[in-house]
């Protein structure tokens, strides 16, 4: 099944089980989802449950703030990320404080969907992240997937969870096709990172799209490296990636944002403090350049970290224990 | 420019201009917003193109007359279905296309693609991909007008889509709070991305809505160049002379899907073929030959417009994809130390 099918899967298994279960979003009922992420699912549980929404984010975004609290398990859809801009507040301001703001007295089990990520020719306005948008709300789950099978996982997951999660999902994957196992057996644990590769000679933290990736550079590359995947970006999973650098001495975190404020920074920071002295090496990250998205296609190839230029940095870095520099640093593009 | 393809030759300021006071200018400009539409949607499906792309076939004569009433010195904010208001305000269809098909030449260079076409020549900012954001700029603009003393005025333009999000109605608010030489210009295309506006709005009139800001309103059929006109130009008039904001709700038809990948299954049985009869360029068209020009001679004038887009797509495809450099340029604005006086 393709990636947007897992996720149909996921809505449909939990709508099932779950009554209070129900998706809002622009046309996601009639038109089954600008990427088919909820395609059937009108003709399946109906209207009331199913809804087409006006372009409204932040009345959509809040209405599922208040249905929540009023009961309900409602999923939006944002169909792409950067339109959460107008809605944010509902969010970030609204959703994740009820809880602490009630002595914990009220809940809002709110799953909030949006596409993210370039690779897809949409140019700068609709090929962002955003992630660090979400990352610094506590109170906020925020997670992302990177596979048929963990898309349907994780979703699930977040719609179970009791407290509001964003679901970010990778757009230039809806089309991936790999094994989905539904059911409890397909469920993902929100919190805990996947150890996708077990190795010794460094870490590799990543997530979303650029798990593939990074696979792929290290099989080229010859080097024996434990690859994680984070999924969930907060609260991320500490001991996961803690361990493995306890073990391999070094970390890198390969992650599709610009360089500056990106998630990884936290990641790295986390390692260098608690185990800076055992360290073999400087922990890095390789990112995108500090720069919006570009739209040529002969451009957007360069911006996202290709398994050639994620393999030519593991390979320095294991080789001379140095930190090497992006490519745009030694083209002379950037700093 | 070095085309020498027909009006493609022209700065994009004198293309503006030519539309004025010639109806045939006029209806030149609505084959080429047409023939190039068309030949886009056809370079899409060969894969010559990434990306997506969304068309505003039927929706030419709102452009053209917005652009007959403007000056170079206005400013507009349009949104992402923006390739025909570019191209009718003055933008060449070969600085369009590069755009569209992520060349070097392309008015952002390539970076920003069929979303973001824009012109500073003409008053035209990069194209607003995000529902509704383009109204609080242009009421922005219109603001730093009214503060300087200067007549020009701002035209927000923006689909039916636009006026359930939040913007739209803080936008109005505010224009109206400080009388802002502003036009609010809804092109109401019946469709907000993939939903008929019964679906999402329960007014289908949405020149109703100024009523709540105490707004004057215009209501026109948005595929007739001389109403269309004739509105527009008592709302210019109005801002420019101190009259304030105007809601304009330009009826009109999209004759295309949302974006590339939509079809439009969702149309009601006999609707398109209802607003094909109000083709406006058809109907453009047949007011020419009413008022005496040859039917003929305007077949030919198509004919030699669409050999020209075929032109300058042969041209574009060959020019050269952006540079890696280009990346990393115009992000940050550059800081100049003023001297000392």
């Amino acid at each position: 099944m393709r990636f947007r099918q897992a996720i149909v899967a996921a809505l449909e298994d939990e709508m099932e089980a779950d009554p209070s279960v129900m998706v809002m979003g622009e046309d996601i009922a009639v038109a089954g989802g600008p990427f088919k992420t909820s395609e059937g699912l009108l003709d399946k549980f109906g209207p009331n449950r199913v809804r087409d929404t006006p372009i409204s984010e932040m009345a959509f975004t809040g209405a599922g703030v208040g249905a929540a609290i009023a009961g309900l398990r409602p999923v939006i859809e944002i169909m792409f990320m950067e339109f959460l801009g107008v809605a944010l507040d509902q969010l970030v301001t609204g959703a994740a404080k009820m809880h602490y703001l009630s002595k914990g007295q009220l809940s809002v089990p709110l799953t909030v969907r949006a596409s993210v990520g370039s690779g897809t020719g949409f140019g700068s306005q609709h090929s962002q992240t955003l992630e660090n948008w979400v990352t610094a709300t506590p109170g906020l789950t925020v997670v992302t997937m990177s596979t048929p099978q963990n898309a349907y996982g994780i979703l699930r997951a977040a719609i179970q969870s009791p407290g509001p999660t964003m679901v970010l999902e990778p757009r230039n994957l809806y089309a991936v096709r790999g094994e989905v196992q539904r059911g409890a057996a397909g469920l993902v644990e929100l919190g805990k990172a996947e150890v996708v590769r077990q190795g010794t000679a460094v870490t590799i933290v990543t997530m979303g799209q650029l798990r593939t990736s990074v696979l792929e550079a290290v099989e080229a590359s010859g080097i024996d490296a434990e690859i994680i995947d984070l999924i969930t970006l907060a609260p991320w999973d500490r001991t996961t990636v803690l361990d493995s650098v306890a073990k391999t001495h070094r970390l890198v975190v390969v992650e599709e944002a610009p360089e500056s404020g990106g998630w990884g920074s936290e990641i790295v920071a986390a390692v260098t403090r608690e185990l800076f002295s055992s360290l073999s090496a400087a922990p890095f990250r390789i990112t995108t350049p500090n720069v919006p998205v570009p739209y040529s296609r002969a451009l957007e190839s360069r911006y996202l970290p290709q398994p050639d230029e994620i393999a030519r940095q593991l390979t320095q870095y294991q080789s001379t224990g140095t930190v090497p520099a992006p490519w745009w640093v030694l083209e002379g593009l950037s700093k | 420019m070095t085309d020498t393809a027909l009006s493609v030759s022209r700065s994009s300021v004198e293309r503006r201009k030519v539309l004025a006071d010639d109806a045939t200018a006029r209806l030149e400009r609505m084959f080429e917003i047409r023939g190039f539409e068309e030949r886009l949607n056809a370079l899409f499906a060969t894969g010559a193109i990434h990306g997506t792309t969304h068309l505003a076939m039927g929706q030419e004569a709102l452009a053209v007359s917005l652009a007959a009433e403007l000056r170079p010195t206005d400013l507009v904010t349009a949104t992402y279905r923006g390739h025909a208001m570019a191209l009718a305000l003055g933008m060449s269809p070969r600085a369009v296309l590069a755009e569209i098909m992520g060349k070097s030449e392309g008015s952002t260079g390539g970076l920003g693609g069929s979303m973001h076409v824009s012109d500073d020549d003409i008053g035209l900012l990069p194209t607003f991909a995000i529902v509704g954001a383009g109204l609080p700029v242009a009421a922005g603009a219109a603001l730093a007008f009214q503060y300087k003393g200067d007549d020009s005025v701002a035209v927000a333009v923006f689909g039916d889509g636009a006026t359930n999000i939040g913007a739209f109605h803080e936008s109005l608010n505010l224009a109206a709070i400080w009388k802002l030489p502003v036009v609010f210009l809804c092109d109401n295309n019946v469709y907000g991305e993939y939903s008929r506006i019964n679906l999402t709005t329960p007014i289908e009139d949405l020149h109703l809505r100024a009523a709540s800001y105490a707004m004057p309103a215009e209501v026109v059929d948005g595929m007739d160049v001389t109403a269309t006109r004739a509105a527009l130009a008592r709302a210019i008039g109005r801002a420019r002379t101190g009259g304030g904001p105007t809601l304009v709700e330009a009826k009109t038809y999209r004759f295309a899907g949302h974006s590339r990948a939509d079809t439009a299954p969702y149309r009601p049985a006999g609707e398109l073929e209802y607003w094909q009869e109000r083709d406006p360029v058809k109907r453009a068209r047949e007011e020419l030959v009413a008022g005496g020009a040859s039917a003929d001679e305007l077949a030919r004038l198509e004919s030699s417009v669409g050999a020209a887009l075929d032109e300058v797509i042969e041209v574009v495809q060959a020019l050269p994809d952006p540079v890696v450099t280009d990346m990393f340029n115009n992000i940050w604005t550059p800081t100049t130390r003023k001297a000392d006086s």
